[in-house]
C-alpha cells in the first residue's frame, strides 16, 4: 500500500493501462486456442483430402489405412462411435434422470446430502478406471452371460461410458428441476396431485428444455470419450450394431495410431488429424444443439 | 371403478416409481462400491514402498511408478503454474472489464464451446502446435501446455461464477475511498472469492491428473526408464502407465495396474478434499 501512495496519479494511470491491456490479451487467448484447433485439425485434413476424396471418406465401409491396399472409408468408426452412444444413453438417460428425480422430488433432506456428493464422486473418477473396470469386471460378467462375446466388445465399453455419463446427466437435470418454483408444485398438491404426477406431469415438462439439453450433452461426452473405449472396445473398425462384437470408434483409432510409430507426414499421420476434424465437428454440433434447446426453450420463473 | 379405488391406484403407481427411481439413484452408488472394491481387491496387496520408488519391468513383481508419478506432479505443477493465471486473468477481465457487447459475447460463447470440446483433440492441437510448429518435441513442457488449455474453461468459468459473488456494495465502498480498478480488484475483489477460484481450479487441475487421451495423441511415452529433469524432457504420467499396464497380456500386471489406480485415486482424493474443505469455508463466510 505504501508504495501506491507515493506513485504519482501518472503512473497509477498509466499502470491501470497497462494492466487493462494485458487482461484483454488474456481474454483473447480462448479465441486463438480455438483458432489453433481448427488450424491445425483442419491444415492436415485438407492435405488428406489431396489424396484420398471426401466422398470416399465419408461413404466408404472399409477401414484399412495401414494394410495394402489402403482403404479410407471412415464409415465403420463412425458405426462403432454410435454403438458406443446407443449403448452408453440407455444407460446414463433413464438412470440419470431417474435419479435426477429422486434427488430433486422425493429425498428427504437427510438422504439427499448423503447421496448427492456420493454420486459426485463418480463424476471425479478418471476414465482411465472406467476402462479398467469395463476389461476386469464388466466384460467378465458379460461373458458369464453370453459366453460367445469377444474379450474386447463395444457392449462393456459402452455400459462403462453409460456408467461414467450418469452423473452429467442427473446433476443437470436435478438444478433445473430445483429451479422449478415450489408455488407450481404446491398448486397441484393443492389439487390432489400424488408425487408421481406432480414429477412427470409438473416439474419435469417445466425442466424439459435443460434436461433434454443434459442428455445430449451426454451423447456428445460418449462420442468424445476415450480411454474406456481404447482399453475395451477393442480395434477392429467393422460394420456391424453388434454389441457382443469387438469394434473401433473414432476416437479409439486416434490412440491405437498415437501409440504406434505413425512418422509425421505420411498418410497415416493424416487419417489422425482427419478423423479428429469429424469427430470435432460432431461434438461441436452436439453442444451447440444442446445450448440452442436450453436457450431457446427455457421459462423463466 | 369408484373414486377410493382409484386413488389407491394411484398411490400405489406412485409407490411403484419412488422404488424405481431410488434404484436408479441406488445403482451408481452400487456401482461406485463395486469399482472401488475390485480394485482394491486386486491392488492392495500389490502397493509396498517398491511399487512407488521402482521402475516399470518386464517382471510384475518388480514393477515401479516412480516415474509415472514424478511425472504426473511436473505435469500438474506446470500446468497449474500456466492455467491458473490466465485463467483468473480472463475470468477477471470478463468479469470486471469488458464491456458489454458483441466481442465478449463471442469470447463467451468461445469459452463455452471449448469446454465441450473432446480432450484427445486438445491432444492433437498440442501435437499440430507445441510439439511440431513450437518445437517443444514430446516433453512435459509440451503435455503441460496442452492440459493447461484443456483445463482453462474449467478454470474460467468457476472463477467467474466466484468473482460473481463479491456483493456491488463492497466494491462501491472501495471505490468510494479512491482506489482504482486494480487496487479494488487485488484488495476487496481477489480477497473475497479467492476461495470459490481456488476450488475451480483444484477441479481443472484433478482432471489433468486423470487424463491419459491428450499426452497419448501429444506423444507421452508408454514405458519411461529415466527421472524427467527439466521440463524438456520426455516422460509418462500415471493414468498412461495405468493403461500401459491393463494392456499387457500376463494377468498378474491386471493387479499391477490396480495398485497403480489406487496410488492416482489417492492423490485425486486428497487433491479433491482440499477442494471441498474451500468450499465449505467459503459457504460459511458467505452466509455470515
Amino acid at each position: 500500500m505504501k508504495k501506491i501512495q507515493f506513485s504519482s496519479k501518472e503512473n497509477m494511470k498509466k499502470r491501470e493501462k497497462i494492466i487493462k491491456v494485458f487482461l484483454t490479451f488474456l481474454g483473447t487467448i480462448s479465441i486463438f486456442t480455438t483458432l489453433g484447433i481448427i488450424f491445425s485439425l483442419f491444415e492436415e485434413t485438407v492435405q488428406f483430402f489431396s489424396k484420398v476424396p471426401i466422398v470416399e471418406f465419408l461413404t466408404g465401409r472399409e477401414w484399412t489405412p495401414l494394410f495394402q491396399p489402403p482403404r479410407f472409408g471412415v464409415l465403420p468408426l463412425v458405426l462403432g462411435t454410435t454403438l458406443i452412444v446407443i449403448i452408453s444413453s440407455i444407460i446414463s438417460i433413464p438412470i440419470g434422470l431417474g435419479s435426477a428425480i429422486y434427488l430433486s422430488e422425493y429425498a428427504p433432506k437427510r438422504v439427499r446430502k448423503i447421496l448427492k456428493p456420493t454420486l459426485e464422486i463418480l463424476a471425479g473418477i478418471p476414465s482411465i478406471v472406467y476402462g479398467y473396470f469395463a476389461l476386469t469386471v464388466i466384460t467378465p460378467i458379460i461373458k458369464s452371460i453370453f459366453p460367445e462375446v469377444s474379450v474386447y466388445n463395444a457392449l462393456s465399453a459402452g455400459i462403462a461410458v453409460g456408467i461414467m455419463t450418469v452423473p452429467l446427466v442427473s446433476s443437470l437435470s436435478e438444478d433445473a428441476m430445483m429451479a422449478v418454483p415450489d408455488s407450481l408444485r404446491l398448486g397441484a398438491y393443492g389439487l390432489g396431485a400424488t408425487k408421481l404426477e406432480v414429477a412427470t406431469q409438473i416439474v419435469v415438462p417445466a425442466a424439459l428444455p435443460t434436461i433434454i439439453a443434459s442428455f445430449i450433452l451426454a451423447i456428445s461426452r460418449a462420442v468424445g470419450e476415450t480411454m474406456i473405449v481404447a482399453m475395451a472396445a477393442g480395434s477392429t473398425p467393422k460394420m456391424t450394431l453388434n454389441p457382443l462384437e469387438s469394434i473401433q470408434t473414432m476416437t479409439g483409432y486416434i490412440v491405437q495410431i498415437s501409440m504406434g510409430d505413425v512418422p509425421y507426414g505420411s498418410i497415416g499421420y493424416r487419417t489422425l488429424f482427419a478423423v479428429g476434424a469429424l469427430l470435432f465437428i460432431m461434438t461441436l454440433m452436439l453442444n451447440v444443439i444442446s445450448r440452442y434447446v436450453m436457450r431457446k426453450y427455457r421459462r423463466a420463473y | 371403478m369408484n373414486e377410493s379405488q382409484r386413488i389407491k391406484r394411484r398411490k400405489f403407481k406412485n409407490s411403484i416409481f419412488h422404488a424405481i427411481i431410488f434404484a436408479c439413484t441406488l445403482f451408481g452408488i452400487i456401482v461406485l462400491a463395486i469399482l472401488l472394491y475390485s480394485i482394491l481387491n486386486k491392488g492392495l496387496r500389490w502397493l509396498s514402498i517398491e511399487f512407488i520408488t521402482n521402475f516399470p519391468s518386464r517382471f510384475p513383481k518388480k514393477a515401479g511408478i516412480f516415474p509415472a508419478l514424478l511425472g504426473s506432479l511436473w505435469l500438474i505443477v506446470l500446468t497449474a503454474i500456466i492455467a491458473f493465471p490466465i485463467g483468473v486473468g480472463t475470468a477477471i477481465y470478463l468479469e470486471e472489464y469488458a464491456k458489454e457487447n458483441r466481442f465478449t459475447e463471442f469470447i463467451k460463447l468461445n469459452i463455452a464451446n471449448l469446454a465441450g470440446v473432446p480432450a484427445i483433440i486438445y491432444g492433437m492441437l498440442g501435437l499440430a502446435v507445441f510439439v511440431r510448429a513450437l518445437g517443444f518435441g514430446r516433453s512435459i513442457l509440451a503435455g503441460a501446455l496442452t492440459m493447461s488449455l484443456l483445463i482453462l474453461p474449467t478454470i474460467i468459468i468457476s472463477s467467474q461464477e466466484a468473482l460473481r459473488t463479491v456483493p456491488t456494495s463492497l466494491k462501491q465502498a472501495s471505490y468510494a475511498l479512491g482506489t482504482t480498478k486494480w487496487q479494488t480488484i487485488t484488495g476487496v475483489i481477489l480477497p473475497y472469492s479467492i476461495p470459490g477460484i481456488l476450488t475451480g481450479t483444484i477441479l481443472g487441475i484433478s482432471r489433468a491428473l486423470g487424463e491419459a487421451a491428450p499426452l497419448i495423441v501429444v506423444g507421452a511415452l508408454a514405458y519411461v526408464s529415466f527421472i524427467p529433469a527439466t521440463p524438456f524432457d520426455q516422460f509418462t504420467v500415471l493414468p498412461i502407465q495405468i493403461f500401459n499396464w491393463s494392456s499387457m497380456p500376463k494377468r498378474e500386471f491386471q493387479n499391477v495396474a490396480a495398485a497403480g489406480i489406487i496410488v492416482l485415486l489417492a492423490i485425486l482424493l486428497s487433491v479433491n478434499s482440499i477442494a471441498i474443505i474451500l468450499r465449505n469455508k467459503y459457504q460459511i463466510r458467505m452466509k455470515d
